[in-house]
């Protein structure tokens, strides 16, 4: 990467707009690039002092009133402003189009992998439904097994990844298996673990959300949600487990796969 | 026709739920798009009545975002209006736009220049609203509204490319107004001349 790329991609980098592979090709330029590094810093710096400040302005209470009046009047009855609240008032907003509010089609010229914000909203929702349906329909594993040896084989030929199978059961996450689910219409690997009578589903796929450096908590109808990026791979766990639990299995998780002897 | 009033009614509330949230940042955005205090409030309250009219049609994607589209092109509008000198927002190339700019070419600042220093609440709002546009409306949607690149494309009609190379033109242009302003100045900018802040 040139610093002239850099220079613009820094800042998606900063905005946490960038997804793994691009996040790692500014970081090694910035690593090596004095200039580029020190800009990176003090942009992150500038970011972090702006959204720490209360820079979001309080909409004065007579507005607020005057909104909250308008959504009190009737549809039929709303009219515009200038022969509504103001008749004497010049043509304020007179002769403007609405014109297409949100075009539905950002314009084409994508030249960086920027993945949505919310996408993994989306997301968040369809691992919950995941889970609710591998509990509810019987059909939670496809291969029944606590042997971590035989869980992860089976993915083979099911899926272009190899999900990393870790046993737990001294840590008394028991694995119960391992199934083929789909998230965001794509196939994804659901690995199985209970803790005395919850279920844990851990979806492990190769994109699935935005890349975080650090573990996102959500929570979604009751169960808690937490979703991080390892090694290439995208991990989504979910649970009606209380949250530090599920936070622990996260550590456990996490912890296990930087040791590779654990992991299969 | 009762029924029509409870249907009318409960499209009143889901509409209220939906958008009364976000009018803090409605009003954020119009402050410093029309830079001063009545003319932001009467854009916010066409904006409220715009989006309440349209809201059946409403299908997505996030309501802020959504919002702030209708806000934008308010002011737009009110922009256009008043005088085809003063339009802000439309250019057809931040190249050209960019030559123009002389701030995007970076003071050669001493080290110790080189970071960011403190800077207070009042004195960073000023800074923004000192930017010239786009760029201003690119850094309040990111920094202030909080909306991601994708969000920021949709409400300024432009592609994500576009947003990025505007958000790092506009935070050069602040880095350098930002290190060269005294912390203690504390006056208002010009967005902020009457009422309450920014």
């Amino acid at each position: 990467m040139k610093c002239d790329e850099s220079e613009v991609m820094l800042h998606a980098l900063i905005d946490g707009e960038l997804d793994a592979g691009h996040a790692r090709d500014v970081e090694t330029h910035v690593a090596g690039c004095a200039a580029c590094g020190e800009k990176l810093a003090a942009f992150r710096t500038m970011h972090e002092v702006m959204i720490a400040a209360p820079l979001i302005e309080t909409a004065p209470a007579h507005l607020r009133n005057r909104i909250e009046a308008l959504m009190a009047t009737p549809a039929s009855r709303v009219v515009s402003i200038r022969q509504f609240m103001q008749p004497t008032r010049r043509s304020f907003f007179g002769g403007f189009a609405m014109g297409s509010v949100l075009s539905a089609a950002v314009a084409a010229s994508l030249v960086l992998a920027v993945i949505r914000r919310d996408q993994d909203q989306t997301i968040s929702e369809e691992v919950v439904s995941a889970h609710i349906r591998s509990l509810q329909a019987g059909h939670l594993m496809d291969v029944e097994t606590s042997d971590r040896h035989t869980v992860k084989p089976w993915f083979n030929g099911r899926l272009d990844v190899a999900p990393p199978v870790v046993d737990l059961t001294a840590e008394s996450f028991t694995l119960l298996g391992g199934r083929l689910d789909y998230i965001d219409g794509e196939p994804v690997a659901a690995i199985v673990y209970q803790r005395r009578k919850h279920v844990i589903n851990l979806f492990v796929a190769q994109h699935l959300g935005r890349r975080h450096a650090r573990t996102i908590a959500d929570s979604i109808q009751g169960y808690n949600v937490r979703h991080w990026s390892q090694d290439g791979l995208d991990f989504w766990a979910v649970s009606d487990l209380a949250g530090d639990e599920l936070d622990e299995f996260v550590q456990k998780i996490t912890s296990a796969l930087q040791q590779p002897s654990r992991a299969s | 026709m009762a029924d029509d009033a409870v249907a009318e009614q409960e499209r009143m509330r889901t509409f209220q739920a939906a958008a009364l949230p976000h009018l803090d940042d409605v009003y954020t955005l119009a402050r410093y798009l029309m830079r001063n205090t009545q003319d932001a409030e009467d854009a916010v309250q066409e904006c409220y009545l715009r989006a309440l009219r349209h809201f059946d049609s409403y299908r997505g994607p996030a309501m802020k975002p959504w919002l702030l589209a209708i806000l934008r092109n308010v002011c737009n509008a009110e922009f256009a209006r008043r005088s085809k000198e003063e339009l802000p927002t439309d250019y057809s190339s931040d190249e050209a736009l960019a030559e123009e700019m002389p701030m995007w070419q970076e003071p050669q600042a001493s080290p110790e220049k080189m970071l960011v220093r403190q800077q207070d609440t009042a004195t960073i709002k000023r800074l923004v609203a000192e930017l010239p546009e786009p760029f201003r409306e690119a850094i309040v949607l990111r920094e202030m509204n909080n909306l991601s690149y994708q969000e920021i494309a949709q409400v300024a009609g432009i592609p994500v490319g576009t947003v990025m190379s505007r958000l790092a033109r506009a935070r050069a242009m602040l880095r350098a107004a930002w290190n060269a302003a005294e912390t203690t100045t504390t006056r208002p900018g010009p967005a902020v001349a009457s009422g309450t802040a920014p």
